[in-house]
C-alpha cells in the first residue's frame, strides 16, 4: 500500500491505483475527459496533468500508477498553465456552437473551459470539420465536436462487447465511427451518449427537446425488465423527456439498456386518460362514478366464484396488494393470479423464484450455466455483468441453447430437456464441472418454467445442487431469471392461485367478470365475460375490455418494485397521470368504497405498512413450512427460449416510436445481409 | 493530408492466392496462439501486393475473419497507415518524395512532370489507367535527392527531363532501370571517391 502526498496531505492507497485516484482520495478534484472509472485507461486527453516532485514535466495522473513517496501538487501555477495549454489544443478544433448543442449545460468541456479555457484563440488556421456519422436510431452524431477521448470506443469494446466502434484515420483527421457507418448492434448502445464528455454523441430522440436546467429530476427505478435499474427521470411539465442511469454498484453500475432509456416516449402515446364504457362495440367516455356504479351492479349480479382477476407485469406492489385485498376482503374470493402463462412456481420458499446469487455475485461465480435463458434480451444489464465476469475472471459460461451472440463466448448444448435431466442426474462431464465449481450459478429462465416437465426439472436441479452441498451460507447457486418488473413482487405478495388453474378456466370461459390490472398478455377467446381493464395504455387488454379504468404508469405514482434478486426499491412519482386517470391503488380503494361503503385503506401509508407486515409474515411462514417435494412426470421436449420481442416487451415499449425505430433498424440490418 | 476513404467501386470477393496464403500462414505462425491479431499489418501488405497495390474492403473483412478480430480493428489499421492504399492505384504506382532534402533539390519539378505525364491530380489514374502518382513523406534516400519510388524500386538523382523520360518508358510498357540517374553507384560521392581510396572493394 503506497503512501504519497497530494498537496501536502498524506494518503495511503491500495496497490495498483493511479495518481488520479489517490488525488480524489485526498479530496483534490482532477479535470478529465478520457478517464472513466468503469473503462480501461487511455491517457489521451492529457487534461489530468499534475505536478510531480522531481519530474521536469507534468504527468498524466490517470495513467500514472501511484507509488511510494510521490509528492503530487494539483493546484500550482505550473499545473494550471499545463492544463490551460491542453485546453487550448482541445478547443482549437472545437466549434463554438454551445448555444445549439444538446450537451450544453451538462458538458464536461464547457464546464472545464470555465476554469482552464483561454478567452481568445491563437488558432488562425481552418477549423476541422467532420461529416456526421450514422450510428443508428438512438445516437445523434456531430463529430466536429469530438475531442477523441475514445470513451465510446472503449465502452463498446469492453462493456457492451460489440467491437463496432473505432477510430479511423490519424492525427487531426482521426474520426470515431462505426464500421462503415452501420447502426450499433447493442442493447446498451445509448450509454455512449452519457459517456461522451462533449456534444459529439447526443441523444437522437431527445434532440433539441429541453435544456438540463429546465427539467425536474426524479430519482426512481426502471420497470422495463426485472433488474430494477436505478434511473433518473427528467420531466418537463407533464412530459417525461428522458431517462438517465443512476449509479448503483449492486444493480446496474452506471449503465441502463436502450429500452429503459428510450421507451419513455411511450408514456405519452396511447394513454388512457378517462374512463370508458363499451356500448355496442364502441368505447364512450364516462365519468368515474358511472363506471363504478356499473362495476358494482355487475359484481352484485354474479356469483363470487365467477369473478377472476389478473395483475400485470408493470404493476407496483401497492397496487398488487390492494388488488389482492380487494378480492380477499371485498369480493371474498381468491381467483387472482399474476401469471399470464402456465409457469411453474413453488412459492413455499422464496429462493424458488428469485435470483439468489445476486447480480454482484455474478462476478464471484466460477461457472455459469444458462438453462432456458437468454440474458442479453431478458435482462440486458445482467448480461453486461456476465460479460464483465468473463472479461475479468474468464468465467466459464455454458448455455443449454444456442442463443446467438451473447457478447461473450459460451459452450452451447443441444437444447433438449433430456440433456438437463442427464446432467442433473450427475452422469455427464458438465455435472462434474458443476460439482467441482466452488461458486456455480445455475440461471433458469422463464422458458424452462413454462415447460410441461418444469416441476420435475426444477426439483431435479435443486436437489442435485443440495445433494452436492452447493447451498452454503454465503452462496446460493439457484437463480431464476424473471423478465418482468412486477413478477417477484407479485410472488412475494402471494398473488397466485395454486389451487386451480385460472388460465384454463378463463380459456374455457368459466368466468363472468374478468378484472385485469395492467395485464395485457392473456390469450383467451372472449365470449360473454365482462372485462374490466385498469391500466395506463390502450393495448391488448383495453381492446377486449368492457370498462376501462385509466391508471398510471410507473413514473406517475409512488410504488414499490422488487427486482429479480428480491431487492425492494421504490419508484417515485415524477409526473402526473394524464387527464382523469388516477393512481392505481386509489382506483381500487375507491371501487371498494363504492361496493362496501368502506375504503380498504385510509391512506397510502396504511396500505404500505399493511403490505410490509404481510410480506414479513409470509416470509416467516416460509421458513416454518417444509413442503414435501413431489417429483412429477418427465417428458423429453425441446426447450425453445421464448423471448418477447425485445423492443416490444411491455405496453410502454409497444407505444414508443423510438422502440419501433430501433426494431426497424435491426430488421434492416438483417435484410441487407451486411452484418456478416 | 486528409482522411483517406475506401474507394466507391469495390470488388465483391477477395481471397488470398495460394502463395499469399502460404506467406500469411508463415507470418501468423510467428505469433503465439491467441495473439494472431498481431499479424494484421503484414497481412494487409500481402493483400495489397496481391490486389494491384490497393486494399479493398472485402480484403479487410477477409483478414479480420482470418485473424478472428473485429472488422473495425482492421479498418482502423488500414486507414491509419498511409502506405496502405484504399482505392485503386496504377499498375505503376509512383511515389514522389517531397520532404525537405528532396524539396530543396527540386522535387517540385518531379511533381510537375507527374502532373504533365500522368494526371493532374494525385491518386488519379493516367489516361491509359496504368499509372498513378502521389506525394509522400521521406523515403529515406536523401543522399540521392530528388527521388521517387515506382512500385518496389527507387529512381534517384532525378530532374524533370529524366523523370519525363522514365514516365515515357513506363507508359510504353518498358521497365526503366532503377537507381541513380547521374551514373553514381548507390550513394557514392558525385565525382569519385574521396575516402577509403586504399581499400580495393570498398
Amino acid at each position: 500500500m503506497p503512501k504519497l502526498k497530494v498537496n501536502d496531505i498524506e494518503v495511503e492507497v491500495e496497490d495498483g491505483l493511479t495518481v488520479l485516484q489517490a488525488c480524489e482520495k485526498a479530496g483534490a478534484e482532477i479535470p478529465r475527459f478520457c478517464y472513466h472509472e468503469k473503462l480501461s485507461i487511455a491517457g489521451n486527453c492529457r487534461m489530468c496533468l499534475v505536478e510531480m516532485e522531481k519530474s521536469p514535466k507534468p504527468i498524466a495522473s490517470c495513467a500514472m500508477p501511484a507509488a511510494e513517496g510521490m509528492n503530487i501538487k494539483t493546484n500550482t501555477p505550473f499545473v494550471e498553465k499545463a492544463r490551460k495549454g491542453v485546453m487550448e489544443f482541445l478547443l482549437a478544433n472545437h466549434p463554438l456552437d454551445c448555444p445549439v448543442c444538446d450537451q450544453g449545460g451538462e458538458c464536461d468541456l464547457q464546464d472545464q473551459s470555465m476554469f482552464y479555457g483561454v478567452d481568445k484563440s491563437r488558432f488562425k488556421e481552418n477549423k476541422r470539420a467532420v461529416p456526421e456519422k450514422h450510428m443508428g436510431p438512438l445516437i445523434k452524431t456531430q463529430m466536429t465536436r469530438c475531442i477523441h477521448c475514445t470513451r465510446c470506443v472503449r465502452f463498446a469494446t469492453e462493456v457492451a462487447g460489440v467491437s463496432e466502434l473505432g477510430a479511423i484515420g490519424r492525427g487531426e483527421d482521426m474520426q470515431i465511427t462505426t464500421y462503415l457507418e452501420q447502426s450499433m448492434q447493442s442493447e446498451l448502445s445509448a450509454n455512449v451518449i452519457d459517456l461522451c464528455p462533449v456534444g459529439a454523441l447526443t441523444s437522437k430522440p431527445y434532440v433539441f427537446e429541453a435544456r438540463p436546467w429546465e427539467l425536474k429530476k426524479t430519482e426512481t427505478v426502471d420497470v422495463m425488465d426485472a433488474v430494477g435499474s436505478n434511473v433518473r427521470v427528467d420531466t418537463y411539465d407533464w412530459e417525461v423527456k428522458r431517462v438517465l442511469p443512476l449509479i448503483n454498484e449492486d444493480i446496474n453500475e452506471e449503465w441502463i439498456s436502450d429500452k429503459t432509456r428510450y421507451a419513455c416516449d411511450g408514456l405519452s402515446n396511447q394513454r388512457l386518460d378517462t374512463p370508458f364504457i363499451k356500448y355496442n362495440g364502441k368505447f364512450e367516455k364516462a365519468s368515474w362514478s358511472e363506471v363504478f356504479k356499473i362495476i358494482k351492479s355487475k359484481f352484485e349480479n354474479s356469483s363470487k366464484d365467477k369473478v377472476c382477476g389478473f395483475v400485470g407485469d408493470l404493476t407496483n406492489m401497492e397496487t398488487g396488494y390492494i388488488f389482492k385485498e380487494f378480492f380477499d376482503r371485498t369480493l371474498n374470493n381468491n381467483n387472482y393470479d399474476s401469471r399470464s402463462d402456465n409457469r411453474f412456481l413453488d412459492n413455499s420458499e422464496r429462493e424458488n423464484y428469485i435470483f439468489n446469487s445476486s447480480i454482484n455475485g455474478i462476478e464471484d461465480a466460477d461457472l455459469i450455466f444458462l438453462i432456458g435463458a437468454n440474458p442479453r434480451y431478458e435482462a440486458t444489464i445482467l448480461n453486461a455483468r456476465i460479460r464483465k465476469a468473463f472479461v475479468n475472471n474468464n468465467t466459464k459460461v455454458i448455455s443449454l441453447n444456442d442463443s446467438g451472440d451473447l457478447t461473450y463466448p459460451y459452450n452451447n448444448l443441444d437444447g433438449q430437456t433430456q440433456t438437463i435431466k442427464t446432467i442433473f442426474e450427475g452422469s455427464e462431464e458438465i455435472s462434474k464441472e458443476i460439482i467441482s465449481a466452488i461458486k456455480p450459478m445455475i440461471i433458469i429462465g422463464e422458458s424452462l418454467l413454462k415447460l410441461n416437465s418444469a416441476e420435475h426439472l426444477f426439483n431435479l436441479i435443486k436437489n442435485f445442487l443440495k445433494k452436492n452441498n452447493k447451498f452454503t451460507e454465503d452462496w446460493n447457486p439457484l437463480n431464476i431469471l424473471s423478465c418482468d418488473a412486477a413478477t417477484v413482487g407479485n410472488f412475494d405478495l402471494g398473488i397466485l392461485n395454486s389451487e386451480k388453474n385460472l388460465l384454463e378456466e378463463l380459456k374455457s370461459n368459466k368466468f363472468e367478470i374478468v378484472y385485469l390490472v395492467g395485464q395485457d398478455n392473456l390469450e383467451f377467446n372472449k365470449k360473454d365475460e365482462f372485462v374490466i381493464y385498469q391500466g395506463s395504455h390502450g393495448d391488448k387488454g383495453a381492446e377486449i375490455a368492457d370498462i376501462i379504468l385509466p391508471g398510471s404508469a410507473y413514473t406517475e405514482q409512488d410504488g414499490y418494485f422488487t427486482n429479480l434478486e428480491g431487492k425492494i426499491q421504490k419508484a417515485f412519482k415524477a409526473s402526473y397521470p394524464p387527464g382523469e386517470a388516477k393512481e392505481d391503488w386509489q382506483i381500487i380503494n375507491e371501487l371498494a368504497e363504492v361496493m362496501n361503503n368502506r375504503k380498504l385503506f385510509n391512506d397510502k401509508e396504511e396500505l404500505e405498512s399493511s403490505m410490509f407486515n404481510y410480506i414479513k409474515l409470509q416470509q416467516e411462514k416460509q421458513t416454518d413450512e417444509n413442503k414435501v417435494q413431489t417429483i412429477s412426470d418427465f417428458v423429453n421436449e425441446k426447450l425453445n427460449i421464448q423471448i418477447k420481442d425485445y423492443y416490444f416487451s411491455n405496453v410502454i415499449a409497444r407505444s414508443s416510436k423510438t422502440m419501433i425505430e430501433c426494431n426497424n433498424s435491426k430488421l434492416n440490418i438483417k435484410s441487407t445481409g451486411t452484418e456478416g | 493530408m486528409s482522411l483517406r476513404r475506401p474507394a466507391k467501386d469495390q470488388p465483391e470477393i477477395f481471397e488470398f492466392s495460394s502463395s499469399s496464403l502460404d506467406e500469411a500462414n508463415k507470418i501468423v505462425s510467428k505469433y503465439p496462439k491467441g495473439k494472431q491479431q498481431s499479424a494484421v499489418m503484414a497481412l494487409l501488405y500481402i493483400a495489397q501486393k496481391q490486389n494491384d497495390n490497393w486494399i479493398p474492403l472485402v480484403a479487410m473483412k477477409y483478414i479480420a475473419k482470418f485473424l478472428d478480430m473485429p472488422y473495425i480493428k482492421v479498418y482502423e489499421v488500414a486507414t491509419f497507415y498511409t502506405m496502405y492504399n484504399l482505392s485503386p492505384v496504377g499498375k505503376y504506382f509512383v511515389q514522389v518524395c517531397t520532404t525537405t532534402p528532396c524539396m530543396i533539390r527540386g522535387a517540385n519539378k518531379l511533381v510537375e512532370a507527374c502532373k504533365e505525364k500522368i494526371s493532374d491530380k494525385e491518386n488519379e489514374l493516367s489516361n491509359d489507367k496504368s499509372c498513378s502518382w502521389m506525394e509522400v513523406e521521406c523515403l529515406g534516400a536523401c543522399v540521392n535527392a530528388p527521388m521517387m519510388q515506382i512500385n518496389d524500386d527507387y529512381y534517384e538523382d532525378l530532374d524533370k527531363e529524366k523523370t519525363v523520360d522514365i514516365f515515357d518508358k513506363i507508359l510504353k510498357g518498358e521497365d526503366p532501370k532503377p537507381g541513380s540517374y547521374r551514373g553514381r553507384l548507390n550513394t557514392e560521392p558525385e565525382n569519385n571517391r574521396k575516402t577509403l581510396m586504399d581499400v580495393k572493394n570498398a
